[in-house]
């Protein structure tokens, strides 16, 4: 306990330590979360009136993020099942920061749902005990379950690890392995079970299809990889951490699979409702081509199809996928395709035309963008605090260890070494 | 009773529910996670009320009914006191929000009712006669507009809802070619917002009206993803009624005021029909096109109409159930 106290102690030191950039950064994520407290204090006391928000298009900009990073924190398994199934060194002195991701993922997809909701002080009454919980019928509350259970997974697990790196204790993985499975399959519940908050609502046909969680899933299985390349290289830049080029090799391929699979279902959609034309096409319509002079999403989807294309052409050609400047356009080019498609495209589309047929239009208002760019930096702010502590942790610059008198830290192969091993 | 009783009355529930508040506070508060919105609100609560306990600073209301407000628990599992508390605490809003003395109770179904609506599209004008009655019994917000009714203005021989015009001029109809489409809550049996709920804020009584405990409602809009009829309505903002436009006969699963940030719908009129009254929309609409009644009982008008008409109901194919039929005359009125 008075070693975990001080596990403790020395983390939150070290979150406050740090060099001149370190402060700015996080002191620009703090007014950022100051934005959106301001912006937020006036939706409270208006009332959603000040987003673009109607009866409706009932959900707009912060659901379709809160899907958008359910996805991101679904995509933290894809550093979890190769680093602990398939046992590949390189990836497994690089999952905490694929957790790290997926944690502060979840933090923003909640953070969403948070703004989201009109009687934020009534939230107690989702709680099992104090509330009144229509499990297991309401899919809603299956995903505050599945969310809030994968919450825990992503702090316990990589907690309880670090914890014994800090004590120089290497645990079997074997003790905690279950835990691991738990977490993989928890990982593809949690985007099942959002995508399903959409397509089980018989009232919009355009969600009302079997092919949501599998979009939902290669899509986050796309947009999941191109951040965590992005974030990687982060770390081995800001940071002496050893992050091999071998885990970026093979989330690029993970993500020109996926991307493809994705192009895939988009276009299986768009043949079933266009080939014949029903009335449960009319969203379709709307989004592609616009309906009835009105065609508010048509730019935006359209931008979103060409930026996947480039993205998936440059992920196909070997040479601009190992390039490191090429893949990082893909990457950046592949997240915003994917945000654009799966956030709006997907949640706002819904909603037009309305169930009695009528087309009304929604864009997120300015106040409703305040309120959402400190729920990014809230997620930026925790995997930087979470990263770095980690990061301390495990090359034991930190920690109650012999170790740590002799300089010597736990992760003692150097990149290289860790790349040679996951050759051989 | 006077203004000194009144007040005296007043300060004794609020010393009451203070403690019962603060009780209850520490109980749950290691469990319930402060949110920054409240803990300001509740900073800002704290500081006016060691000024002044009574002073309605809380959103309108006193420290003590905001705090009864937030504690209150699920209409199902409320006592009767604590039902009591919460008519009251209704009814001291109301005065201090819309400035009007209402009444508010609890009407619980009565036995052996099932509601069912018929609508005769062939008598429906378009007058919109119904929608001004509801918004007028059922006090919904004037400047927000929620309207429980939409009047589809359809063209004859089509019955595709994406032509129907929802914002046709009343003044102007009937339009010749056109025929016109109510649509409401649509009561289903088999209700997908009721299922969608997560908190059962919503469900279905035992007389099959589908109804809302608006302080349960945490403001999700799930079950507005859910209705294939679209006939839930958000409160986008705090609903602003004129005093002389209130209709001060309320009920609790029914027309009583409503707060900002919850869902509210068409409940047949709860605070009427449970009383063996119309609702609103039948006694305002001029051409008798609606007809209102009970299920269960073989003399019902509602009866004689599913046994000897052609009947519909909208989206019949989803399966949910409506207990909404639509019916024409054997040959439609001409205009």
């Amino acid at each position: 306990m008075k070693v975990f106290y001080a596990f403790v102690m020395d983390g939150m030191k070290t979150a406050l330590k740090g060099g001149p950039l370190y402060y700015m950064w996080m002191l620009f994520l703090l007014v950022l979360i100051g934005i959106t407290a301001w912006s937020y204090s006036h939706q409270w006391t208006e009332g959603m009136v000040i987003t673009g928000l109607s009866d409706q298009v009932s959900w707009g900009f912060y659901i379709a993020n809160f899907a958008f990073f359910v996805g991101i924190a679904a995509a933290g398994v894809l550093l979890t099942v190769p680093a602990y199934i398939f046992h590949r060194k390189d990836v497994k002195s690089v999952v905490v920061i694929g957790e790290a991701m997926a944690l502060s993922a979840v933090v923003v997809a909640m953070g969403f749902v948070a703004v989201d909701i009109g009687r934020l002080d009534r939230a107690w009454h989702v709680m099992p005990g104090l509330g009144k919980f229509n499990w297991p019928n309401s899919m809603l509350a299956w995903d505050i379950v599945v969310l809030n259970v994968y919450l825990f997974l992503n702090l316990f697990i990589p907690m309880y690890i670090l914890f014994k790196h800090y004590q120089g204790k290497e645990t079997p993985v074997r003790k905690y392995f279950i835990w691991i499975v738990i977490t993989c399959f928890w990982a593809i519940s949690i985007h099942t079970v959002t995508a399903w908050l959409l397509s089980s609502n018989v009232a919009r046909p355009f969600w009302h299809t079997a092919l949501m969680a599998p979009r939902f899933i290669s899509s986050a299985f796309t947009a999941g990889p191109a951040l965590m390349i992005i974030i990687l290289q982060l770390v081995r830049r800001y940071t002496d951490y050893p992050v091999s080029q071998s885990v970026i090799k093979m989330l690029a391929v993970i993500m020109a699979i996926a991307l493809q699979i994705s192009l895939y279902f988009v276009a299986a959609e768009l043949f079933t409702d266009f080939y014949f034309e029903g009335t449960h096409a009319a969203s379709m319509h709307y989004l592609f081509l616009g309906l009835d002079g009105f065609d508010g999403l048509k730019s935006w989807i359209w931008t979103a199809v060409g930026l996947n294309l480039v993205a998936l052409t440059l992920l196909m050609v070997h040479k601009t996928r190992e390039n490191m400047v090429t893949l990082n356009i893909a990457c950046v080019l592949g997240f915003v395709g994917i945000w654009i498609e799966k956030g709006m495209g997907l949640v706002v589309t819904g909603f037009i035309p309305t169930p009695l047929g009528e087309i009304f239009e929604y864009s997120p208002t300015l106040m409703e963008i305040g309120v959402s760019v400190g729920i990014y930096a809230l997620g930026a702010f925790v995997f930087t605090i979470l990263t770095k502590v980690a990061i301390e942790v495990e090359l034991g610059r930190i920690g109650k260890h012999k170790n740590i008198l002799k300089g010597v830290g736990n992760i003692s192969d150097t990149a290289e070494q860790v790349e040679a091993a996951a050759v051989k | 009773m006077t203004e000194q009783q009144h007040k005296d009355d007043n300060s004794l529930d609020d010393q009451n529910l203070i403690d019962l508040a603060k009780r209850h506070f520490f109980k749950k508060l290691g469990m319930v996670g402060a949110t920054g919105a409240a803990a300001a609100t509740g900073v800002s609560a704290a500081v006016e009320l060691v000024k002044e306990p009574n002073k309605p600073s809380w959103g309108g209301a006193t420290f003590s009914d905001a705090m009864g407000d937030f504690f209150q628990d699920h209409y199902t599992r409320m006592s009767d006191e604590e039902m009591n508390d919460a008519l009251e605490r209704i009814k001291r809003k109301a005065k201090r929000k819309f400035g009007v003395d209402i009444t508010c109770e609890d009407t619980k179904p009565m036995p052996d009712t099932y509601f069912g609506y018929a609508l005769n599209i062939s008598k429906c004008r378009g007058y919109r006669e119904c929608v001004e009655g509801c918004i007028r019994e059922n006090n919904q917000g004037r400047d927000s507009q929620v309207q429980y009714i939409r009047v589809l203005e359809m063209d004859e021989g089509d019955s595709n809802l994406e032509h129907s015009d929802h914002y046709y001029d009343p003044a102007t109809v009937p339009v010749a070619g056109k025929y016109y489409m109510p649509v409401q809550c649509q009561q289903c049996d088999n209700a997908p917002c009721v299922k969608a709920c997560p908190v059962e804020a919503t469900w279905m009584d035992t007389d099959g009206i589908v109804v809302i405990d608006y302080n349960w409602c945490i403001g999700c809009r799930m079950c507005m993803s859910a209705c294939p009829y679209w006939a839930r309505h958000f409160n986008w903002t705090e609903p602003q009624i004129a005093a002389e436009d209130f209709n001060p006969n309320t009920n609790y699963l029914g027309n009583r005021p409503r707060m900002k940030g919850v869902v509210e719908k068409c409940h047949f009129c709860t605070q009427r029909t449970r009383k063996g009254r119309q609702p609103a929309c039948m006694e305002a609409c001029p051409t008798g096109a609606r007809v209102f009644g009970n299920l269960l009982d073989p003399e019902s008008e509602i009866r004689w109409i599913l046994e000897n008409k052609t009947v519909f109901r909208l989206k019949e194919e989803l399966g949910t159930e409506p207990k909404f039929w639509y019916y024409t005359d054997e040959a439609r009125a001409r205009t």
